[in-house]
């Protein structure tokens, strides 16, 4: 029998070690969310005399709202963009680092800077070079390409921008994470499938990847749950939800129904539904996604 | 001498000043959240220091806790909390919000109660109504307020061959219009600008051409207001505006200022179209002349009626000790006094809000040499403001002008015709009115 190592005589010592963190997340992270789901039930004024409890009528309120549902569809896409490209970029530039073994530790460290930028200061930093009247990029795209660039107007160029500010942000994240795990893979694994004659397309598709394929399931949560709340920053910075609410996120729009806009029983049944959102996808990744991964190398 | 005397000779002192000290009743302090930065916080503080020193029984703190709505939002958890400070700085969008809050003890009943006669009837009319109920009493006390006006390129003007603009006879848009077809042909990138579109180009529209912008007196007279935006004249006025960009007679720059403002230095536009506080900003910017005119009204609008203020004002909680209201009450008696209206005018170019601070301003000549500050105080008054032109009283307005920004922005991009954003902008904007309306039955 195995003997156990260290173990605790008292009974409560263990809960009392960890009340600490317990109490913290109560109260910072159950106490609010059990407050917002309560107030999403209400219809409720700011300074809280008038309340009133009105079932799912809040709920219904905001399906039945075009615009909600576009926002729903609008965050999809920009996650799903925000994902796609910052996984992509970060995995490719990994596996480059991993072959440049002679400016590693500086070429490390320069990459993963934006990662290290709030990410409100990202989104005044793409401004700066793309906004239509004043952005040094913007005047390039208008004079040298002939493009009429304009993301005050044009949904698809906003878009664009606040997907090209988040992804450069987690980029950085995803590099370090894919770094990580391409050190980890055993080289002689590799040498093994050169010797058989296996193109490095192959080596890469065959071994590589499968390998890293904890690493990517762990980014691509990561990932989206970065853009479904904390490219707030970058959407307030950049186009607050505009132009016509076509980059009008969920989150985004959590804030200004509920902090600027002061309609609470809205703005509650909104984060209700996002919180919801997020559940259902990272359950769908666990449950589906993640069958695929191997964790064993 | 000796330590042990040292000590008690320091003892008897300390114990002296500390009576002397609590003889003299300690001030009772008056807690004022505001959202004023920088210079305008510097000029909040003067204002405030010449309150404290005036008297001792009272001592105003001001505290800045950030923009408008973080104001708002920091007042709301305050009263929750139980906590409230007695002076709260709204902006004009959260009135009725905050009227209807139950929490403040309103201004008109302040002033009466601890033994102020006020004259209203000297205050700027335009600015009181903004703050008043359906019965005409005064909820808030005014505090900055601003209208929005044109301003123009001097040198661009010229250049084209455009006489100088006046500034008390308001051009009419169907000269706006040929104004900016001359400016593009004489090589300016674009004609006009505009900031806080929704503000300027649909609510101060409405009220200058005398349209109502909602039912009920845009508000005033009850919950059950819709929105009334869809007439003929707006979207007239809207698809011009459109018709407009295709020779870049009108150009979009953006919600807020920043875009429009940075358009107008950079010379790529001759006309801007923004608040009358915006003549700081430019003054500090701008490399070439311009001048300040009132905005443009339609030619068959013979009367045009004031303009609407934009700005904040100051409101009083209730709930706190009965002995800090008269305190409160001396404060607001002293901000309307000329000595810190004049101060907060010339500094920070927002109204005197009263007539005798206004008339005490043109006898010391202060609009021969700055003439750019008396062109929206004369829009302001040019008119008795009346049901259209008095303000807007919309819950969940935040939210309302946010809906018209949009639908504005689907507009300018072509997704939608005026008359669609414009139906689109009401019926939204209703279901949000009623949405308001339910929560306080």
């Amino acid at each position: 029998m195995i003997k156990k190592r260290s173990y605790f005589k008292s009974r409560s010592l263990p809960y009392l070690l960890i009340l600490p963190q317990v109490l913290i997340t109560l109260t910072f992270f159950y106490w609010p969310a059990v407050q917002g789901v309560v107030s999403s039930f209400q219809l409720s004024d700011p300074f809280g005399l008038y309340t009133k409890f009105v079932w799912f009528d809040n709920f219904i309120a905001l399906f039945k709202d075009p615009l909600y549902l576009k926002s729903i569809a609008t965050t999809l896409f920009f996650s799903g963009s925000v994902a796609f490209v910052s996984i992509t970029f970060g995995l490719f530039l990994a596996t480059m680092a991993n072959r440049v073994l002679k400016v590693t530790t500086l070429t490390r460290t320069l990459l993963i800077w934006p990662y290290a930028i709030a990410p409100a200061i990202s989104g005044i930093l793409w401004l700066f070079l793309l906004h239509p009247s004043y952005g040094v990029v913007a005047i390039f795209i208008e004079d040298f390409l002939g493009i009429d660039w304009n993301p005050l107007l044009q949904s698809s160029h906003a878009m664009l921008m606040i997907v090209m500010a988040s992804a450069w942000k987690n980029v950085s994240y995803n590099f370090v994470f894919f770094l990580a795990g391409l050190q980890a893979i055993p080289h002689s694994l590799i040498e093994a499938a050169a010797m058989d004659g296996a193109s490095p397309f192959r080596r890469f598709w065959t071994i590589t990847f499968p390998l890293l394929s904890p690493t990517m399931f762990f980014v691509t949560v990561m990932t989206i749950i970065f853009s479904f709340f904390e490219s707030f920053g970058i959407i307030h910075a950049v186009t607050q939800g505009g132009p016509g609410g076509s980059t009008n996120i969920l989150v985004y729009k959590v804030y200004q129904d509920g902090f600027i806009g002061l309609n609470l029983g809205s703005s509650s049944a909104q984060s209700v539904v996002l919180m919801s959102l997020i559940i259902l996808i990272t359950f769908l990744q666990f449950k589906y996604v993640e069958r695929k991964v191997q964790y064993t190398g | 001498m000796s330590k042990m005397k040292c000590f008690w000779l320091i003892m008897a002192v300390t114990m002296m000043i500390s009576f002397a000290g609590s003889a003299f009743a300690k001030p009772i302090e008056i807690n004022w959240w505001h959202a004023m930065r920088g210079a305008r916080g510097e000029t909040v503080q003067k204002i405030v220091d010449g309150f404290n020193s005036s008297q001792s029984e009272y001592k105003v703190i001001p505290t800045y806790k950030g923009e408008y709505d973080e104001v708002v939002n920091a007042g709301v958890a305050a009263v929750r909390a139980g906590k409230q400070p007695h002076i709260l700085q709204s902006f004009e969008v959260g009135t009725q919000t905050m009227m209807l809050s139950g929490a403040i003890y309103p201004v008109y009943q302040l002033m009466a109660d601890k033994g102020y006669k006020i004259d209203w009837s000297r205050y700027l009319q335009p600015v009181l109504s903004y703050y008043m109920n359906a019965d005409g009493n005064l909820m808030s006390m005014p505090f900055n307020s601003s209208t929005p006006v044109m301003y123009y390129n001097v040198e661009l003007f010229k250049k084209a061959g455009i006489p100088m603009l006046s500034k008390d006879e308001p051009i009419t848009w169907d000269e706006m219009g040929e104004i900016t077809a001359k400016l593009v042909k004489s090589g300016v990138e674009g004609g006009m600008v505009t900031a806080w579109q929704s503000w300027t180009q649909v609510e101060n529209y409405s009220a200058i051409q005398n349209l109502p912008f909602a039912s009920k007196a845009n508000g005033y007279e009850g919950l059950d207001t819709e929105l009334q935006i869809n007439n003929d004249k707006v979207i007239n006025h809207i698809a011009r505006l459109k018709s407009w960009m295709s020779d870049n007679r009108f150009y979009y720059g953006g919600q807020k200022y920043q875009g429009p403002k940075s358009e107008f230095i950079a010379q790529n536009a001759g006309i801007y179209i923004d608040s009358i506080s915006g003549i700081a900003k430019l003054q500090a910017a701008a490399t070439f002349d311009w001048d300040v005119a009132p905005l443009p009204v339609e030619s068959w609008n013979k009367k045009p009626q004031n303009s609407i203020i934009g700005g904040a004002s100051l409101w009083v909680f209730k709930g706190l000790p009965a002995k800090d209201y008269a305190g409160v009450a001396a404060f607001m008696n002293y901000l309307s006094g000329n000595g810190p209206q004049i101060l907060w005018h010339k500094e920070t170019g927002y109204f005197p809000i009263t007539l005798g601070a206004y008339e005490q301003l043109k006898e010391e000549g202060y609009y021969k040499e700055n003439p750019f500050q008396e062109v929206g105080i004369k829009q302001l008054t040019r008119q008795i403001p009346n049901k259209n032109s008095r303000g807007l009283r919309l819950g969940y307005f935040i939210q309302i002008r946010n809906i018209v920004n949009e639908e504005l922005e689907l507009v300018w991009n072509d997704s939608k015709t005026p008359q669609q954003a414009m139906d689109s902008a009401v019926a939204r904007s209703n279901i949000k009115l009623r949405e308001f309306e339910r929560t306080y039955k």
